[in-house]
């Protein structure tokens, strides 16, 4: 190619250039003001925001409102409830990716019968939402007397009919080759899964590990209905649990601060796997 | 060093039957190579001695131990795939170790026989690289290096060259003979390639439909195939095979042209005439019409249709002819020794 300028796929010159990176600006502009505002909000104090016009520029709050955040709350420190939501993101990525990868690697490397009946059965799952069967699995949690606990937030989320599938997808692109080269070199089952098809699926297993991080990170509905003690929280819900009910007055810098600090680690997750994501979701290694 | 025997292998995949009753004997350090066009069954029987398929019927025997129902690890083989099956994330060193790692194997002792197998296959510079920074041909070294770390009974070889391009092919079948007399370890080696067959056995097993046609010394096949079949799909181009009737001193063929064999033959059959062993005679007994030649160089392939009649012939004549200096029938003689005479029903060689 000659020359750096025109190093990309389309000839870039002029006006039109200042023109798309207007365009871009200024959506980035939109989609961050209100993070910003929530930002400001967080560093200001409460009479500051009720006041307006509301302030644009940080306040001098910002060490004041995030030590009272973490430390105390409004109904639980928001650092136990960071520490519980790690826990069910955490528990559910790694739950759900070793159980995917497991029940994948049965239904496409193992004969035995209902085999077909199993993987449909685990596909037709895909087609239920959580909220469909939110009543009976609440029944099941509370007779096993998980409510309020780690495991309960965890445990009915942990099955992945998509991760399953898309583990299986990728198995079936392995060459049967492999697989019997393997067989002549003496690994057994269990040994091929860990030796060879885990190392293999590790893109993938990035990018799902990202996906479903998040997934677990913003569930709401599950643990509003299961967490009645507020030291079980998890920050999603809890930010809503802060909001007072009937007259008494928000606490608005907490509740912003408890916000930005919500968002932080999904976005930490993308950004350091962010290679390792887009990896996952473009490429095929075989 | 091993020997290796196949008794009445058989193998049906549901009803249907793929390989009938195979008997092989491969004597130690012996390469053989199994050959034939795809779908005859060559494949099936060479995995079925690696322990990938099972055995319907029959006795598949590793120095005189059956091993019809062990795992393929446990058999003491090691093969060489088409597509060599390399591990992707794993490099070079890693790919030769594995399976010693897994029969737990001092680490020291992997690393002697990975350098040394390194050594031998050029591999040193690239052991710690992966499969796919690797062109195709040090690949091919890297699955033979797998297969040799292990020091198996019995090297199986699943058309481990047909994936390379022609020049290298001729290159790494050189270097897979050179390297199997220098281990001395028992060969058995897929092909549907005849040159590669030709080249490389010690003995050759030429299937057909499930069936090993003949086994024997590449050039005994060549020189005294048993069957139409190895007839035909050993030696390029193939053999010519023209219909007749036996007479007391030869064949005569369907257009009504006597060819003295100088013995007597019986009944319908098939007589074979490779292209290369028919000479061009003015009094010879064979008219062929000049059709298309081909100059490949050292010969000519001049194809053409036996007159009176619908079958085609070709002539390698040694040397560059050009169409236009050919006649438009030309006789050619055919040498007793060279003319093959097999029974029109059964496709069995009749005679010497």
């Amino acid at each position: 190619m000659a020359g750096g300028a025109q190093s990309g796929m389309v000839e870039r010159r002029g006006w039109s250039l200042w023109l798309t990176h207007a365009g871009l600006i200024l959506g980035v502009m939109v989609i961050a003001f209100p993070i910003w505002l929530a930002f400001v909000a967080s560093t200001v104090t409460q009479p500051e925001i009720v006041r307006p016009p509301m302030p644009v520029l940080p306040g001098d709050q910002f060490f004041e409102n995030y030590r009272k955040a973490l430390v105390a709350g409004v109904n639980a420190p928001v650092a136990k409830m960071l520490m519980n939501s790690a826990v069910m993101a955490l528990g559910i990525a790694l739950g759900k990716i070793a159980i995917s990868l497991l029940s994948a690697f049965a239904i496409v490397y193992f004969r035995f019968p209902g085999r077909k009946a199993f993987f449909w059965l685990i596909f037709l799952t895909l087609m239920l939402p959580v909220e469909v069967r939110i009543v009976p699995t609440y029944e099941v949690v509370a007779g096993f007397g998980m409510l309020n606990s780690h495991a309960g937030l965890i445990l009915p989320l942990i099955a992945s009919a998509t991760a399953t599938f898309l583990f299986r997808q990728f198995f079936m692109t392995v060459p049967d080759e492999l697989v019997e080269a393997a067989r002549v070199d003496g690994a057994r089952p269990m040994r091929f899964f860990l030796d060879i098809l885990v190392p293999m699926s590790r893109t993938n297993i990035a990018a799902l590990f990202v996906i479903l991080f998040i997934y677990g990170w913003n569930q709401y509905l599950w643990p509003l209905l299961i967490t009645t003690d507020p030291q079980m929280n998890t920050i999603v819900m809890g930010i809503k649990q802060m909001f007072p009910s009937g007259d008494d007055i928000a606490d608005w810098p907490v509740i912003m601060a408890t916000s930005i600090l919500a968002m932080l680690p999904p976005v930490l997750v993308v950004i350091f796997m962010q290679k390792l994501f887009i990896r996952g979701l473009v490429e095929s290694e075989k | 060093m091993a020997t290796l025997t196949l008794t009445q292998v058989r193998k049906s995949f549901g009803a249907t039957e793929v390989i009938h009753g195979v008997d092989i004997d491969v004597a130690e350090g012996e390469f053989i190579v199994i050959v034939g066009p795809s779908g005859c069954g060559k494949s099936t029987l060479l995995r079925m001695v690696a322990g990938l398929e099972t055995v319907t019927a029959g006795e598949i025997a590793i120095n005189g131990q059956r091993v019809n129902e062990r795992e393929p690890m446990d058999r003491n083989i090691a093969m060489v795939f088409q597509n060599y099956a390399l591990y992707p994330h794993m490099s070079v060193f890693d790919n030769m170790a594995y399976g010693l790692k897994i029969a737990r194997m001092p680490k020291p002792e992997i690393a002697a026989r990975v350098a040394e197998a390194a050594r031998l296959l050029q591999l040193e510079p690239y052991l710690a690289r992966r499969p796919r920074e690797l062109s195709g041909g040090q690949r091919q070294r890297v699955a033979m290096g797998r297969a040799i770390v292990r020091q198996p009974a019995v090297f199986l070889f699943d058309e481990p060259l047909s994936n390379l391009d022609a020049k290298l092919r001729v290159q790494m079948r050189l270097e897979i003979k050179a390297l199997q007399r220098k281990l001395g370890i028992t060969s058995l080696y897929v092909t549907h390639d005849q040159v590669e067959a030709m080249t490389l056995a010690d003995r050759m097993i030429v299937m057909n439909e499930g069936n090993a046609e003949q086994i024997g010394a590449p050039l005994e096949v060549y020189e005294r195939p048993a069957t139409l079949f190895a007839a035909q799909f050993i030696g390029s181009p193939s053999m010519n095979v023209l219909p007749g009737e036996g007479a007391e001193d030869g064949v005569v063929l369907e257009n009504g042209m006597r060819i003295p064999l100088g013995r007597p033959v019986a009944g319908k059959v098939m007589l074979g005439i490779r292209p290369e062993h028919l000479v061009p005679d003015a009094d010879g007994p064979l008219a062929i019409e000049t059709g298309m030649s081909e100059p490949v160089g050292a010969q000519t392939l001049v194809h053409g249709r036996l007159t009176g009649s619908t079958a085609e012939c070709v002539a390698s004549l040694p040397g560059v002819h050009r169409e236009s200096d050919l006649p438009a029938v030309q006789r050619y003689a055919v040498p007793p020794h060279a003319a093959h005479v097999f029974d029109a029903a059964t496709g069995r060689r009749i005679g010497v």
